[in-house]
This record gives C-alpha cells, structure tokens and sequence, in this order.
C-alpha cells in the first residue's frame, strides 16, 4: 500500500540515481523483464499502449474540433462553454481531458498554454506532448518571456497585440482555438483540418494561412 | 517540495527551446515502452498529487538531466518498492525474486477503452461556500510547505484578478499526502508587469488555476 513517505521516496530517489545504468533503453527493458517475469505486464499490452498514441490518439483529433468550430456556429459555442463535453462528440473525451478548457485567439489576443511545474497535457485529444513542451527551457520561458520564445517558433506576435499564458497548475487542460485564415470561406471541414496545425492548439504557431494564401 | 528544482517558471539560464515539427509520439522506443508500463503496472493507492510529488523529489541533477519518460519511470519504481509490490534488488538486477504466471495481454481496443474510460473528475465536495467571485482581486499568499502544492515561487505575493470558478477540486496539498480534501479553484489573472517588471508587454497577462487556500483578498 501506499506511504506517502516523503523521506523514503527521496532515499529511494538518491539510491536509483546513484544505481541505476546511465542508458535509458536498458534501464527501460531491464524493468519490462522484471515486470513480465512477476507476471504484472504482459509485452502485448505495452505494444497496444504505444500503438495507441502512434496510430490512434495524436494532434489530427484536436485539428477535427478546431475545423468543426470554425465551420458551425452550435458547436462554436458548445466548445467555449463546456470543452470537455464538446469533444466527447467525436469521441475524443478520456485521459486528462476531464477538464478541458478552449481559450479563442483574436485579432486582438494570443493565447499560450504552458505547464511550469510539470507537463501537464491534454492527451486524449491531443496525443503524446513533444519533447518542447517538457523542456526545462519552455517551461521556464514561457510565463516570462512569451514574445521571445514564438519567435523562437518563428511567430512573431505584434506588440499591440495582447498574450495571454495560461500555466496548467491544476486539472484543467487547455486547448487553444486558433482564428479561421482569410481565403478559406469555401473550403470545407475536412480540408481546413488539414490547415490546423499541433502547435497551433498550445499556442506556439498563430497564422494559419495555406501557402500561397 | 515547494523551492524545489522542478518550479521552473522565470528561471533564466536553459537557453532556447528547440523547436520541433510533427515528431512521432515516441521518438525513441523506450519511450513507449516506458509510457506503456506506467499505464500498466502501479500502486492502486496512489493520487496523481503523490505521483507528482514523488518527481518532485528526485535529486535536482537528476530532475534536470533524466528525460520525461525517466522520471516516470522513477516514480513507478519508488510506487511499487513503497506498496512492497517490488524489491530494489529486483529493480537493480531485473531478476524477479519468485517470477509470476504470464500476465493477461490487454489488446488495442482494451487500451483505447481504458484511455477513453480515463476521463477523471477531479470536483470534489466541499461544505463552504466560495470566498471569491468573478472580477475579485486577491493576493496569492507566501505559500511555502515543505511538501507538494501547486503555487508556483514565480506568483507567490502577488496581486491579480479571479476570472473562473471552478466549484472545488481536490487539494494537490493533500492529495500528495493521501488525503482528499475538496476546495474551491479559481483562475487567476495577473498582469505580466506585476510578476515580470517593466520589461514585460502592459497588454500581456499569465493566469492560474489556483485553490482557495492559496489566496487572500487584496
């Protein structure tokens, strides 16, 4: 059962730092061994968790929800007021979504999602986090320095235009929304999916413009 | 651990982000494999509170220099020698001490369905009425225990505006201790000037989603 012992998770913590092999590929399949020799895991079942996120669950889901807002009004205004109910009608409701909030880009606000004091990512709907998002220096960054850091993902934010940074310190997650291009009122949803791209939904790319658009 | 090195926000000194594109889920395949025996194998008495906080204490190299998916992996290993579900010696040999029947194989739709079926509410109950609404200011208090807490060194002391409630959730305070104790959650704004100083854009803001016991009216 569980200790809840600070003390003795701080030992144990020093103990595998000091022990365990420096390669995180063999520290990972000496655990797996371990654990299938007890019987706690089966190779299978890992196998479908990361075929899960590889093949099924990844950015394509939030590039639906997106679409779908832009081109109808009811849904619109479902995501804004209750995300998390919004996207369990494709389905995509499930781990760390159970308190999903969609936070709009206009011409007047950006938005951008960062977790500080750890990673905190909406994965159901968005899939795996990339390695940026759990970096030391984003996280660090992020809430100091916004302007500096999209420019760093080549975004350029006009300085009379507002940033808002929302850092993940509790269950909420977030999805950003950002704005529908000019010169894509004929496209459809299916085609505008393809425009929204993964940065887009944590704030970290703004214009969403097609080439040659 | 309040002050420790995993409090991040503000810090100067790790450089530029490096940006990537459209990289597959795992980049590197120990990544799944570490991923998938987190989601499979843990203590069932464990809060996702503790889980961070365990994270948390990790020595600050190790925090600093271990990728992601590692320092799950540390609190996997720290859960289970904690439940007596292993031993250190077996983690450090990878021999299991008396190996168990073959586990039951879950296939991809039993995963989907877990992942699907995860859709945790964190609200909790909680007798008293909210002390704060929309549009109230509030100060965020000097708010240092030694153990796990959600208010980040970078917004402690300041002044800032209640802009969402979220009727209460469980306390990460307590919840790192096993303990579950519903409390009212705001979101807070805060003006980049008040926590960065002049150098920060009059037009941009930072909030947080910060517990009622985390505040004090201005």
């Amino acid at each position: 059962m569980a200790t809840f012992d600070r003390d003795d998770a701080a030992d144990l913590a020093r103990h595998l730092h000091s022990h365990l092999p420096s390669d995180p590929a063999l520290r990972t399949k000496t655990l797996e061994s371990l654990l299938v020799d007890r019987g706690m895991v089966a190779p299978e079942t890992i196998d479908a968790w990361v075929e899960a996120y590889s093949d099924h669950i990844g950015p394509k889901r939030g590039a639906q929800v997106v679409a779908r807002a832009w081109v109808d009004e009811g849904f619109h205004t479902r995501l804004m007021k209750d995300a998390t109910k919004a996207i369990a009608e494709f389905g995509f409701d499930g781990d760390a979504t159970g308190h999903l909030k969609a936070v709009e880009n206009t011409p007047d606000q950006h938005n951008l999602i960062v977790c500080t004091l750890c990673s905190c990512y909406p994965f159901s709907l968005l899939g795996m986090s990339p390695a940026w998002y759990k970096s030391a220096a984003y996280r660090a960054r992020a809430v100091r320095e916004p302007r500096m850091v999209l420019e760093e993902f080549g975004v350029r934010v006009p300085q009379d235009v507002g940033i808002r940074v929302w850092d993940s310190t509790a269950e909420l997650r977030y999805l950003v929304v950002p704005q529908r291009p000019a010169g894509t009122e004929d496209w459809d949803e299916a085609q505008l999916t393809q425009l929204v791209t993964r940065n887009s939904m944590i704030g970290t790319d703004r214009d969403l413009t097609p080439e040659g658009g | 651990m309040m002050d420790g090195v995993h409090d991040l926000g503000g810090m100067h000194g790790f450089g530029p982000v490096k940006v990537t594109e459209d990289e597959p889920a795992f980049p590197e395949a120990w990544e799944g494999r570490a991923y998938g025996m987190v989601q499979s194998v843990g203590d069932p008495e464990s809060t996702i509170d503790w889980f961070r906080h365990i994270v948390e204490l990790m020595p600050p190299a190790a925090y600093l220099s271990e990728p992601y998916f590692q320092k799950w992996q540390y609190v996997q290993i720290i859960e289970l020698v904690q439940a007596g579900m292993l031993t250190m010696e077996e983690v450090l040999s990878g021999k299991a001490a008396e190996p168990g029947p073959p586990a039951k194989a879950r296939n991809i739709d039993s995963v989907l369905g877990i992942i699907h079926d995860k859709q945790h509410s964190f609200e909790r109950p909680c007798k008293t009425a909210p002390k704060f609404t929309l549009g109230d200011r509030v100060t965020t208090r000097r708010h240092m225990p030694p153990g796990h807490t959600r208010l980040p060194a970078y917004a402690r002391g300041y002044e800032g505006e209640v802009i969402a409630h979220h009727n209460a959730h469980a306390l990460p305070d307590a919840g790192a201790r096993g303990e579950e104790v519903g409390e009212h959650l705001f979101t807070v704004r805060f003006d980049a000037r008040t926590l960065w100083g002049d150098a920060a854009n009059p037009l941009d803001d930072v909030t947080l989603d910060l517990w009622e016991s985390y505040l004090d009216p201005a």
